[in-house]
């Protein structure tokens, strides 16, 4: 909210055109006081867990308490306490933490077209809440976490970074996604040597948004079944073996094949999955090494 | 795509062809929706009664592969209508007439015969495509997956030069990609007929380019593509494979011809993060590192060109697929040394005159899209403004052909196979994640009306 020089109210800046003449404070001792009132009633029925929250660190209501130095204090009285909603594996909702602020309805409504969520009952009962409080996969959600990237507290989370580590410990990095052709761009939540989960990267096509799974869908990635050694068959069994000899076997039956049958005898495939630069390796290795225009990939089907 | 994906939001009229968007590209989706709230038409032609389907204007459920009857008999109708873009296509396209005569008994009444969509239906898309402000046609495996792919999409494209709907704002063609890089391993010359950027591997002057730069000689003959590869390993004329990131046996048709295919290989390597299916029948499998372990590019479905930048180190006894590309040719006696994938992708943009302006340094803050010809090129948003690559564009006549295989006696039922929104591709990543939790295992859709047999 802002202070407009004659008028009577604050109006919220979001939602106020400017117009010719208009003369706008943003941080006047009318604004500054207002909300402040605004975050002691937040704050108020609000649960004291910054020291156990994941959004510690990233949550909006922490940053403008210690913005205008907030504590708890006037307006103590009742106190919302929902039971933490877990039962799906993406999203963690923790309804106690919500203000109501209704980012999460309209991003679902407006951006994604699902209406999974909404506004029910009144007053001080008022709760953003599923129909009938079902689950969310009841509802009709589509993982895609959009609401979670836009909740500015601790109400929504994602379940797989849970308790993996504080915010100011984990390492974003920008990348591109590597499932559909979209392209999105995901931040990797990195600590350690492990992706811990995934985040919009807020640029490129998607912006804010993902889908279920551009945004949670890399456990493979530390799967136990990853291969760590280079495998050769012999007598029908896999056997592991050192990175030397798994080049050196394929390179020289390689080699063989070409001197017996030539080289349009071999063929490569190559991968829409793995990168321009190797993708063009490929090519180089087939034609100029191998000798043959044998390469294709998945594109044919 | 001709097209950005931004540009899918502006369109006044959108023509949805075997796209499951919401399920197969949900974020493109998005960019559908924004398109209706902002006033836009959505046709949707599918035989399911997709998501898209039930927020469409109207739904052309044809029967399965009789995609050309249908638009065929709208570009009858068009040019019966005189309703047809004729400054366009006096200017930028050639073959008019043997698409008129191509068309002869396409009316809508006869392709209401063959595909089911009443020929009043017919004839309003045909009339709303061709009026449209800005039409954008996207369409991905539905109308691409069958014996007759290519002809299907010649059918569209001369819908769309013939009503000029093409090489403006939002207005197009737009194949919406699978995969994350399938754009990038096809610029990149991962094909049998041509070299990086689409260059014809059978023309003397690119070859001479290439064999100059790579310092050995090149084949002036096309490569098998990958079906060829698979009958020719049958017949026992392919001796060995190399194969990188691809589960054939279970991606390609018809999994059986696929293993007979690679066990009678006398060599097959594969390399991959998993043991897949297709793994188990190699004789050398060479574990690779995932995207989150290497640095690189990958290229979107809007000719975008992004980084890939390595979040971890590779995964304890993995390499990147690009250092052990180059061990291999390395004890192949053909040494390619690269410091890293920069490197790489600078040699790719001296070779590739679409990817010549592009480079890492530009790329680090945001991606480019293909044609980039020049370090000062912006990138392309959409193509195809003043000409097409050849000059004039062809109005192709294409022939409607039956489905190869149609429901009888023996096996009544037709099977279509498609995406899930939780899962992609074979699995190998997808089955690997939380997502088992909720959706564990391919499930089969029947309509609810089809008899127990």
């Amino acid at each position: 909210m802002v202070e407009v020089v004659g008028w009577g109210s604050l109006p919220a800046s979001c939602v106020t055109e400017a117009r010719e003449g208009m003369v706008v404070y943003t941080e006047s001792d009318q604004v500054t006081e207002a909300r402040s009132t605004i975050l002691e009633l937040l704050l108020a029925n609000h649960p004291d867990d910054c020291l156990t929250c994941d959004k510690a660190g990233r949550c909006s209501l922490q940053d403008f308490s210690y913005r205008y130095g907030i504590r708890k204090g006037p307006f103590l009285g009742e106190r919302k306490a929902y039971p933490l909603d877990q039962e799906n594996p993406f999203i963690l909702r923790d309804m106690s933490k919500c203000i109501l602020c209704g980012k999460c309805v309209r991003v679902c409504s407006e951006v994604v077209g699902r209406n999974v969520v909404d506004f029910s009952f009144r007053g001080f009962a008022t709760k953003v809440a599923t129909p009938l409080n079902c689950g969310l996969e009841e509802a009709g959600c589509v993982f895609c976490g959009s609401c979670v990237e836009v909740c500015p507290v601790g109400a929504l989370s994602e379940k797989q970074m849970s308790g993996r580590g504080r915010s100011w410990q984990v390492n974003s990095v920008t990348t591109t996604c590597p499932y559909c052709g979209v392209g999105c761009q995901v931040n990797l939540q990195v600590k350690g040597n492990r992706v811990v989960g995934a985040k919009s990267a807020g640029t490129g096509i998607n912006g804010k948004h993902l889908c279920i799974k551009g945004r949670f869908a890399y456990g493979f990635i530390h799967h136990p079944e990853r291969l760590t050694r280079p495998l050769i068959k012999r007598n029908g069994q896999f056997e592991e073996v050192s990175w030397e000899e798994a080049l050196h076997e394929t390179g020289s039956r390689l080699r063989e094949i070409k001197e017996l049958h030539g080289s349009d005898a071999l063929a490569v495939l190559a991968s829409a999955r793995i990168t321009n630069e190797e993708n063009y390796l490929l090519g180089k290795l087939a034609r100029a090494a191998l000798g043959t225009n044998n390469i294709d990939h998945c594109a044919r089907l | 795509m001709t097209n950005s994906i931004d540009e899918i939001a502006g369109a006044s009229l959108i023509l949805a062809i075997g796209t499951n968007t919401t399920e197969a590209h949900p974020v493109i989706s998005l960019r559908i929706r924004k398109a209706l709230q902002r006033g836009a038409k959505l046709i949707v032609v599918d035989p399911r009664k997709t998501e898209l389907a039930e927020l469409a204007t109207s739904h052309l459920q044809l029967k399965p592969g009789t995609d050309i009857a249908l638009f065929n008999s709208m570009a009858r109708y068009i040019l019966g209508e005189r309703i047809w873009n004729k400054e366009f296509v006096a200017e930028r396209c050639e073959g008019l007439e043997g698409l008129r005569e191509s068309l002869g008994e396409f009316t809508p009444e006869y392709a209401q015969t063959i595909t089911g969509i009443p020929a009043a239906l017919i004839k309003e898309t045909a009339r709303a495509y061709a009026q449209a402000e800005r039409a954008t046609i996207l369409y991905t495996m539905g109308l691409t997956q069958h014996a007759c792919g290519t002809d299907n999409v010649l059918a569209v494209a001369n819908l769309a030069l013939l009503c000029g709907q093409i090489g403006r704002e939002s207005t197009g063609l737009n194949p919406l990609r699978g995969q994350n890089n399938v754009q990038g391993a096809c610029d990149m010359g991962g094909l049998p007929n041509v070299l990086p950027g689409y260059q014809q591997v059978q023309d003397e002057g690119n070859r001479k380019i290439f064999s100059g730069a790579w310092g050995a000689a090149l084949s002036d003959k096309p490569g098998l593509t990958l079906g060829e590869m698979m009958d020719s390993a049958l017949q026992g004329t392919l001796k060995a494979m190399y194969i990188t990131g691809e589960n054939p046996i279970l991606s390609d048709a018809d999994s059986n011809h696929v293993q007979k295919a690679l066990e009678k290989l006398d060599f097959l390597v594969v390399q991959d993060m998993f043991l897949t299916d297709t793994a188990k029948l190699a004789d050398v499998v060479l574990p690779a590192a995932s995207f989150a372990e290497k640095e690189g590019t990958f290229t979107n479905t809007e000719r975008r060109v992004q980084r890939v930048r390595k979040a971890i180190e590779p995964i304890a006894g993995a390499k990147p697929d690009w250092q052990i590309i180059c061990a291999l040719a390395a004890e192949l006696g053909y040494p390619m040394k690269y410091a890293g994938p920069k490197e790489i992708f600078e040699e790719i943009t001296r070779l590739t005159p679409s990817y010549r302006g592009i480079s890492y340094q530009r790329l680090e803050k945001e991606g480019i899209q293909w044609p980039c010809p020049s370090e000062e090129h912006p990138g392309t948003k959409y193509l195809h403004n003043q000409t097409f690559v050849r000059g004039k564009a062809r109005l192709t006549p294409v022939n409607y052909m039956q489905p190869k295989e149609l429901p009888d006696e023996k096996y009544p039922l037709m099977l279509n196979t498609g995406r899930r929104l939780q899962h992609y591709h074979t699995g190998t990543m997808t089955l690997r994640t939380e997502i088992t939790q909720i959706y564990g295992s391919e499930k089969l859709d029947i309509n609810p009306g089809m008899p127990k047999t």
